[in-house]
């Protein structure tokens, strides 16, 4: 009986990383497939991948609990996965397929790994991604019909800088630095909407602003204020995501490349002043250079995480078989590290090129937009969501110092997976706008007679 | 609607491309969208450097993460697994897992304190190859037949065993001689950078280290805990002349064996007197003669003429003021000459005084450097782990880590040494049926006020193929050749029988 268990254990361990696999080729191979039946298919695989990859995982947790409730949970979260997928495809039959079933498998990986750390995490966070979906559902609509979204520039600028700096008056302290608000009993960290917001004002700010330097200098000095208030909250690693995002924002509307040296050169600047401003910055810095220095306190998160993955190996230790609630808040902080200890490395790796075939998708999208606020903002969310990833992955193998973000839609934490669905369901928005404007651009020149010139045979 | 289909799904990959003629739109399109370009290529190289990062971790940094001392992740392996045992090359175990009919495990150390540094403890955290090879310890390369029938009759595992390179002869030898002495003792081959004894006092014994734990912290001044054959710390005194010597005959190459110097039992620099032992008086001597009767004056003199930062980079390339090739836990030597050093500390820095902080097994490797011919070996204590039954998993082979003098120079400083068991500090060396050279220390310190002198020896066995290269630290031990050299006779003795 036991070999038997393990036998089992052990197959779905394995069949888990090959799905992954096979997952993350699609994610990459469907930019190749020209057919729209061929990407069909593709789409489908990596929709039957999602689900037997998400039966294992429950398979093997319910295994290893013998929970009954898993059994419940688990088939909710299928109905779930199924209402998600089947209603953006028939609600939105032209929204973006690939970024879709990304979402629904970083969503499933997330609350595998939730589900593992702690059932009451997992009930919390599922709950609020219901009603997450729920709102992103409306708000491809809502880009499409509301224009005057592009012209509410200021009001972007006044929220983004008043919440910030509410947060930074009222927000209680938690893990060193200021970041969540209490509204009736709910906590939240505004920060990561107001990185939505941010976007928008940038996007507006910057929309026309090529080759006019008044109007760069504004959009630099209110950004600037953005950071300042982060920095001075000690949220540094939105601090960093908001300064960076404005930078690829201001080189794509002004196509200048000195300014964005001069930004990346003060960035610097920036940093080394902030080294010895604040000594929580040289205890982040010194911990990332030697963590085990002083193991026991400042370099104890990141030393468990390394350790994490180390103990994973490439194929990981399988669910329940290691040890990462080990790591300080590794829900929040330190979820790819977990994921690397019980899942292996090899999936892990898949999960690094399934958040970058997403970011792609968001370029892409900002490719194909001609109106230069959608196309901003299409870049500036594109470059929030890659930077986010960069610097939770990037800090869990101390390849950067960590800074605490969140692995979006995989970490645990309410606003986070919120703010990161909003985010997608707006990149779709676009991404339907980009397929309305392509076909009005596709009768301009049947009218004047061009071929549509994109070689098809058929 | 097929058609638009397409469209529709074909500009992805092309758009990033750039290159394709098949782009839906005219080449303005294509300029429009360069930034965006260079942006996708500057994520997907940060995205790539993540991808490496793991790929790294998982293989480079592999090893060093799993054995890291904090890691305790290997420990709910216990579970399944019988902690392995360390054993030496003959089979003589030095811990081992004992299994009661109840199924209840002890830790068991037959040697008792005799091995405590060394192979360390498992109960209140983990010191010594308990710790450093914990995971090895928890971990099985047992067939996986055998570890099917385990699982089948719900039994452990047994972990693999850890086979170690020390000598009971030796180390018994080594402890017994060090006898009540505060100090260490690290007994080393020259040509392999086997350690093959290693003992640190006062000591503890680790089958009782539970209930002695509480009393142990509390007495803070003895440390007994304290590894100080790795990572004591201690003034060289004279068997830093080695090193000096050695600046010496770098700075004389063809004429270093016209070095005379007259002996006065004192010289003054300023205000600095530096006397030798005892106020003995050597008279006329030549660079031999001042190694081998320890001339502190001599040496002073020689220190005024050598060049700081030459040998500073001197002590350096032996591995002063950075981490030592092995991966034993050991603390880093100190060496501090600069180009503007005083004169003081150029003179006493000459005999091993000054600022100057070695540890024994540091020391060890320097007298087997001179040993091997001037080639400095990667000193390791773990030969190979093995299966339960006995099978090999993984080995260590000896590794060279540099030639660090020439053959010649090794030559003329193992004359030197010879020459101090032969007529100097160390004749009662000369009295065995063994060759042996080496070199006596007297390091005087002072800390928080009092003063004294620890007892040194450094040097091998057997000078044309030597043997054994060995370190000797009695503190509070007086002159070199009153506690360290019967010490090191003791354990030459033991090697070649009595």
């Amino acid at each position: 009986m036991s070999n038997l268990m393990t036998l089992a254990l052990q197959t779905a361990k394995y069949l888990m990383i090959v799905l992954m696999v096979i997952y993350t080729f699609q994610s990459f191979a469907v930019f190749a497939r020209t057919g729209a039946q061929a990407k069909d298919m593709v789409f489908l695989r990596q929709d039957v991948c999602i689900f037997i990859l998400h039966f294992l995982a429950f398979f093997v947790l319910f295994l290893k609990t013998m929970d009954m409730q898993l059994i419940i949970f688990y088939a909710e979260q299928c109905l779930y996965l199924a209402f998600a997928l089947l209603l953006w495809r028939n609600l939105y039959p032209r929204a973006s397929r690939l970024l879709i079933n990304n979402m629904c498998l970083l969503l499933t990986i997330g609350m595998i790994m939730i589900t593992r750390l702690s059932y009451d995490w997992s009930v919390k966070q599922f709950t609020i991604i219901c009603a997450g979906s729920a709102i992103a559902l409306v708000i491809p609509v809502i880009i499409r019909k509301l224009s005057f979204i592009t012209k509410m520039t200021w009001a972007y600028v006044f929220v983004g800088i008043g919440v910030l700096l509410l947060v930074l008056v009222a927000a209680r302290v938690t893990n060193g630095a200021k970041l969540a608000l209490t509204v009736g009993g709910f906590a939240f960290q505004p920060s990561e909407f107001i990185k939505i917001v941010f976007v928008f004002a940038v996007a507006g700010l910057l929309s026309g602003a090529a080759g006019d330097m008044r109007r760069i200098i504004v959009a630099t000095v209110l950004a600037a204020v953005h950071v300042l208030i982060l920095v001075i909250s000690t949220d540094l690693g939105s601090a960093l995501i908001f300064f960076v995002t404005y930078l690829v924002m201001l080189y794509v509307a002004t196509r200048n490349p000195f300014l964005v040296s001069a930004g990346l050169i003060s960035g610097a600047a920036a940093a080394v002043a902030a080294w010895f401003l604040f000594g929580h910055v040289r205890v982040r810095v010194s911990v990332w250079l030697d963590p085990f220095a002083d193991y026991a306190n400042t370099g104890y998160q990141i030393s468990q995480a390394l350790f994490a993955i180390a103990a994973g190996g490439w194929f990981g230790t399988g669910l329940y078989d290691g040890s990462p609630t080990a790591i300080p808040y590794v829900a929040q902080d330190c979820m790819f590290a977990a994921i690397s200890e019980e899942l292996g490395a090899v999936f892990a790796i898949c999960l690094i090129l399934i958040c970058l075939s997403c970011f792609i998708m968001f370029i892409n999208i900002a490719m194909k937009l001609t109106n230069r606020f959608y196309r901003l903002v299409a870049l500036g969310l594109g470059t929030t969501y890659a930077m986010q990833v960069f610097l939770t992955i990037g800090g869990t193998t101390k390849l950067i110092p960590l800074t605490g973000v969140t692995l979006p839609l995989v970490s645990y934490g309410g606003s986070s997976v919120l703010s990161t669905l909003i985010m997608f369901a707006i990149v779709q928005g676009l991404y339907m706008l980009r397929v309305d404007e392509e076909k009005e651009n596709e009768k301009e020149r049947e009218r004047t007679g061009d071929l549509p010139g994109t070689g098809d045979p058929a | 609607m097929r058609k638009k289909e397409k469209g529709q799904g074909t500009f992805r990959v092309r758009e990033i491309r750039l290159d394709t003629q098949e782009q839906p739109q005219g080449p303005a399109d294509r300029t429009r969208n360069t930034e965006l370009v260079i942006i996708t290529y500057v994520f997907v190289l940060l995205f790539a450097l993540l991808v490496g990062t793991m790929v790294w971790l998982n293989t480079v940094k592999h090893t060093a993460l799993v054995q890291n001392v904090n890691n305790t992740k290997k420990d709910s392996a216990a579970d399944r697994i019988i902690r392995g045992s360390i054993v030496t090359e003959e089979g003589a175990e030095l811990a081992v897992t004992n299994v009661d009919a109840d199924g209840r495990e002890t830790r068991y150390y037959p040697y008792g304190q005799m091995f405590a540094h060394v192979v360390g403890y498992a109960s209140n955290g983990k010191g010594g190859l308990e710790a450093s090879m914990n995971y090895d310890l928890l971990s099985t390369h047992s067939s996986l037949l055998s570890q099917l029938r385990s699982e089948e009759s719900s039994e452990k595992v047994h972990g693999d065993s850890v086979v170690t390179t020390f000598n009971p002869v030796l180390q018994e030898a080594a402890y017994y001689a060090l006898g009540s002495n505060r100090g260490a003792v690290v007994v080393m081959e020259p040509d392999s950078g086997k350690i093959l004894a290693m003992v640190s006092k006062p000591d503890f014994d680790p089958n009782t280290i539970s209930q002695e734990w509480e009393s142990m912290m509390a007495d803070s001044a003895s440390s007994a805990l304290l590894n100080r054959a790795c990572q004591g710390r201690y003034p060289p005194g004279s068997t830093f002349k080695i090193l000096t010597a050695l600046g010496y005959l770098r700075a004389h190459p063809t004429d270093w064996n016209n070095y005379y110097y007259d002996c006065q039992g004192a010289m003054s620099r300023g205000d600095i007197t530096i006397n030798c032992y005892n106020w003995e008086v050597h008279g006329g001597e030549d660079l031999e003669g001042a190694f081998a009767h320890s001339c502190n004056t001599a040496f002073a003199s020689i220190g005024l003429e050598l060049d700081n930062a030459q040998f500073k980079s001197l002590a350096e390339s032996f591995c002063f003021n950075t981490s030592l090739p092995t991966s034993l836990p050991h603390s880093q030597s100190v060496f501090r000459l600069e180009a503007g050093s005083s004169e003081e500390e150029q003179m006493t820095t000459a005999i091993g005084q000054g600022n100057t902080l070695v540890t024994p097994l540091h020391m060890c490797m320097i007298a087997s450097c001179v040993a091997n011919g001037g080639i400095m070996m990667k000193p390791y204590c773990v030969s190979r782990i093995q299966t339960y039954d006995g099978e090999t998993v993984s080995e260590t082979t000896p590794s060279i880590y540099k030639e660090l003098m020439s053959a010649d120079e090794a030559q003329i400083l193992t004359q030197f040494m010879k020459a101090t068991v032969n007529y100097g500090t160390a004749q009662e060396l000369g009295w065995g049926w063994y060759s042996a050279a080496g070199k006596t220390g007297s390091a005087e310190y002072e800390t928080e006020g009092a003063t004294g002198t620890h007892s040194w020896f450094v040097g091998f066995s057997n000078v044309d193929d030597p043997d054994l290269a060995i370190a000797v630290i009695a503190e509070d031990g007086g002159t070199g050749s009153a506690t360290a050299v019967p010490i090191a006779r003791a354990v030459f003795d033991a090697w070649y029988g009595s």
